[in-house]
């Protein structure tokens, strides 16, 4: 608890009709990578811009440090944001943009001149301090910004997808850029896309939200392997999606009732809710039940399988009448076809029940 | 770390705010209650050299009731309505010359040297014409030696002159205006109705001229509104022959130093131009570009 | 058989050209008269005329007066309608629409109408006319242009800038000078070189509203009263070289400046 650095308090922010952030809750701890991981639309922005003082919450608390800083305008918060065109100051040098926040706290020039080189050696800019921005490349200006950003020292840097205007090769450099700068600063990051593969690569706790509310919040294993929500499910990654009835419950242990026959999960349900199942297609094993561990699913009837690379994507139609669709990743070294049929079983670990 | 302070609590003057009250300041000072002035002087009077607060609608029924008053009134309209058409008229083909005729990389160029006289002095502008048309000017000199003519042709110091004087002005700015709305018509449109079928004069009837009219109501907007307001160019060219508006305000004010008298008249004028503003009203919209 | 088509096009625009320079080359001809009359025959060429314009001691006062006059109005307008499209373009103020209204209105309203409000106005409360006067009117009928100029260049694309200078700690004042100004300044500049040349030309409200001391077109204007000479030409020539060199800087910064934006 001593950790937590920013807190949202049942945070909502509504544009005329349209609620743009529905009752949100978060906590962030100090040294935290954090992304805010959602389609376009979901309010992600907008929870960043709450944050960095840009917006306003209609209802709600936002708190930084432990001090209420919902009203505080983005000048005396101690946030920097970096926008996703960079906003550069085009008539000055690198080096004047990244000291200008230090001239607005008037700390004097020899100080500023070190710190200025210390951010711009921390980005990988040593000496480009007299350069002017137009003749900077679009991954120099990405960490002009940056530089800028840091030079300030604030407890939070919110960066609103900062990677977006980058080429697919220099966007993986820069994302591993921007996890190494982050562990040698300790500061607190909080980062905004839509990929969610850049989620998985940089975060060390991402928020997945949609439609203005969270659908999960945890470390991007968990995220991925156990997703809590439908959404979450299928926004990370594919995935199979059973839907099943409760047959009975025991101890902690249900009984599911699905088109692939019954199923032993672990959770706490009535008998006779609905629930649905979540598997990722890689985890779905061809061959019957190896150990007693494992769980038959029946066979499938193989409709698709496109070469991937490392892996066929397959589809196929499983279950006694044919009409559960499912999504597989069989290894390439097995030589599956349309028309195979194969029998197929998954770890009970790999299922998991969706919260919603 | 303890090097880098928080900055300061402001307090909260909002600049942004307030940056804009110096310029409505000064219009409403030095704009809005001027006119407010000028109207509530045009029903005093001057009586024995002073100024007096009558309250009396007398200037008013002495400028109607006096024809030559009306006459200016009226001339200046109809001088400001002919030398509009006739400069949009001469504009209309330049323009167009110049944006579909012209090649691309000589557009400019052909522009800024068919706008460059624009940058004479006003005044002197005026001046020139009376020396291209007076009896031992240019043009009658050039005539008289070809034989074409005896006698001068007598062409300056009247109505003609004047119009000629302000169609010279307004051709000019009336180019610009619009070329500057025609360059903006995509050519997509014109080459789908030719490719329709539609001939060039149809093409120009139907497509090219609706586009483009809102250059030629800016421009026509602020020719009018210049012309009928105008002094200089009847004063220098017109000679004696009729008043108008301008000039018998100036005569007011110079030597009758008679200020209701002249209020009355700007009020006047100001009504006709207020009417033609809200004629061209939706033309002369301005948004962010 | 192309060329033939472009032979009507040619014409109209030779004579229309003839008939837009016909007045300049007369006044730029003749100025260079060797005699007294600025009409044919041209005698010459000769500079007298240029001396004893340059000899003319009230006509070089009002040339001063005119750039005096033109450079401080076009300053204040130009400032004023920087902070006027500042707020405009940035802030959400009530009456933002009114207020537009308002500061565009004296662009729809005659010169004649604008000066003789003030000459109205200044005689009742006992101001005597002057160039400060004349300055004045001057601010009033550029401002409307400078504004519209300015805030139409004031695009969303700036906002960002003018956001991460905020949230490094700058207040609005210090955004406003050390961010947009300098990043505006071709605007700017255009802006006040566009009023300078209408209020160095200006002649209705120059010549209501000073009395000793005029300005360089009601110097020229008592000239023509007093007779026509060859001395008028020559000042006419140089007001036209001049505004042309001004018009010249203001295109060619403007050009500059869409080079470096593409």
């Amino acid at each position: 608890m001593v950790n937590t650095l920013v807190e949202l308090k049942s945070i909502r922010k509504t544009f005329g009709n349209v609620v743009a952030v529905d009752s949100v809750n978060l906590s962030i701890a100090r040294g935290e990578f954090v992304v805010l991981l959602g389609p376009s639309g979901s309010g992600k922005t907008t929870i960043l811009s709450m944050l960095g003082g840009f917006v306003t919450p209609s209802s709600g608390e936002v708190l930084i440090e432990g001090a209420d800083v919902t009203q505080v305008p983005p000048a005396l918060r101690p946030t920097v944001t970096v926008f996703q065109d960079y906003a550069l100051f085009p008539h000055m040098s690198v080096a004047s943009n990244v000291s200008f926040g230090l001239s607005m706290r008037k700390v004097p020039k020899d100080v500023r001149g070190r710190r200025t080189e210390q951010a711009l050696r921390l980005v990988g800019l040593e000496g480009l301090g007299d350069r002017a921005i137009d003749q900077l490349s679009g991954g120099q200006r990405q960490r002009v910004a940056l530089a800028r950003a840091i030079a300030v020292e604030p407890s939070v840097l919110l960066l609103d997808e900062p990677l977006g205007a980058l080429d697919l090769s220099l966007r993986r450099q820069m994302q591993e850029e921007l996890v190494r700068i982050q562990k040698q600063l300790g500061t607190t990051f909080v980062h905004v896309t839509h990929d969610q593969d850049e989620a998985m690569s940089i975060a060390d706790t991402i928020v997945v939200l949609n439609h203005g509310k969270i659908e999960d919040n945890g470390p991007p294993d968990r995220i991925y392997l156990k997703p809590a929500s439908l959404f979450t499910a299928t926004f990370m990654g594919e995935s199979n999606i059973l839907e099943g009835t409760i047959a009975a419950t025991h101890n902690g242990h249900m009984q599911v009732s699905t088109k692939l026959g019954d199923i032993e999960v672990e959770g706490e349900r009535p008998a006779g809710d609905t629930v649905r199942l979540s598997i990722r297609p890689e985890q779905i094993k061809l061959g019957t039940t190896e150990d007693n561990d494992s769980i038959a699913l029946g066979d499938v009837e193989i409709t698709e399988a496109v070469f991937q690379g490392a892996h066929r994507r397959c589809r196929g139609l499983a279950g006694t009448n044919r009409d559960t669709e499912l999504l597989l990743r069989i290894p390439v070294e097995n030589s599956i076809q349309p028309g195979d049929t194969v029998e197929i079983n998954v770890q009970p670990n790999d299922i998991v029940l969706l919260q919603d | 770390m303890a090097e880098i302070t928080r900055p300061p609590i402001r307090g909260g003057f909002d600049f942004s705010r307030w940056a804009i009250v110096p310029a409505i300041t000064i219009t409403v000072c030095f704009f809005i209650v001027p006119l407010v002035i000028m109207l509530l002087v045009s029903f005093w009077q001057r009586i024995g050299g002073k100024l007096e607060a009558t309250w009396t609608l007398a200037n008013y029924e002495k400028f109607f009731s006096r024809s030559y008053l009306v006459d200016a009134l009226f001339n200046s309209i109809e001088v400001a309505l002919v030398a509009t058409i006739v400069s949009v008229l001469l504009a209309y083909p330049l323009a167009h010359i110049l944006a579909y005729r012209v090649p691309q990389r000589w557009q400019r160029f052909a522009l800024i040297l068919a706008v460059l006289p624009f940058w004479t002095s006003y005044v002197v502008r005026s001046y020139s014409w009376l020396l291209v048309l007076s009896d031992n000017g240019i043009i009658n000199v050039a005539l008289q030696s070809i034989g074409i003519i005896d006698q001068p042709l007598s062409m300056s110091y009247n109505r003609g002159a004047t119009v000629l004087g302000f169609v010279h002005f307004f051709t000019m700015l009336l180019t610009l205006t619009i070329y500057a709305n025609l360059v903006q018509i995509s050519p997509s449109y014109r080459r789908a109705a030719a490719d329709l079928g539609a001939s060039n004069l149809q093409v120009f009837l139907r497509i090219t001229l609706p586009l483009s009219v809102p250059g030629i109501a800016v421009g026509a907007f602020i020719a009018f509104v210049i012309t009928i307001g105008d002094f200089i160019t009847p004063q220098i060219l017109g000679g004696n022959t009729e008043l108008l508006i301008p000039q018998a305000i100036m005569l007011q004010v110079a030597r009758a130093a008679n200020f209701p008298m002249a209020s009355v008249m700007s009020m006047t004028l100001m009504a006709v131009v207020t009417i033609t503003y809200l004629a061209f009203a939706k033309y002369l919209k301005m948004d962010r570009g | 058989m192309s060329w033939l088509r472009q032979v009507p096009s040619a014409c109209y625009m030779t004579l229309a050209f003839v008939f837009i320079y016909l007045p300049v080359v007369v006044l730029v001809l003749f100025s260079f008269q060797d005699g007294l009359l600025p009409v044919p025959p041209f005698q010459g060429p000769s500079l007298q005329w240029y001396e004893r314009m340059f000899d003319n001691r009230r006509l070089m006062e009002a040339l001063l007066n005119s750039i005096v006059v033109a450079t401080l109005s076009s300053a204040v307008a130009t400032l004023l309608g920087f902070l006027a499209a500042h707020t405009l373009a940035r802030k959400h103020i009530r009456f933002a629409g009114g207020a537009r209204y308002l500061l565009m209105a004296p662009i729809t309203v005659s010169y004649l109408i604008i000066g003789m409000g003030l000459l109205v106005t200044f005689n009742l409360l006992g101001v005597s006319r002057s160039l400060f006067v004349v300055g004045i009117g001057h601010v009033i009928i550029n401002l409307p242009l400078c504004f519209a100029i300015i805030f139409s260049q004031m695009g969303d694309h700036q906002k960002n800038i003018e956001r991460t200078a905020h949230d490094l700690g700058a207040t609005d004042l210090q955004t406003l000078v050390l961010i947009t100004a300098p990043i505006m300044r071709p605007t700017l500049f255009a802006a006040f070189c566009i009023a300078a040349t209408l209020s160095w030309d200006e002649f209705i409200i120059a010549f209501l509203l000073s009395r000793f001391d005029v300005t360089l077109p009601v110097t020229i204007f008592e000239m023509l009263r007093a007779g026509l000479t060859p001395e008028v030409n020559a000042a006419g020539t140089v007001v036209f070289a001049i505004s042309i060199t001004m018009v010249s800087i203001a295109i060619l910064l403007s050009t500059r400046r869409k080079n470096n934006n593409g």
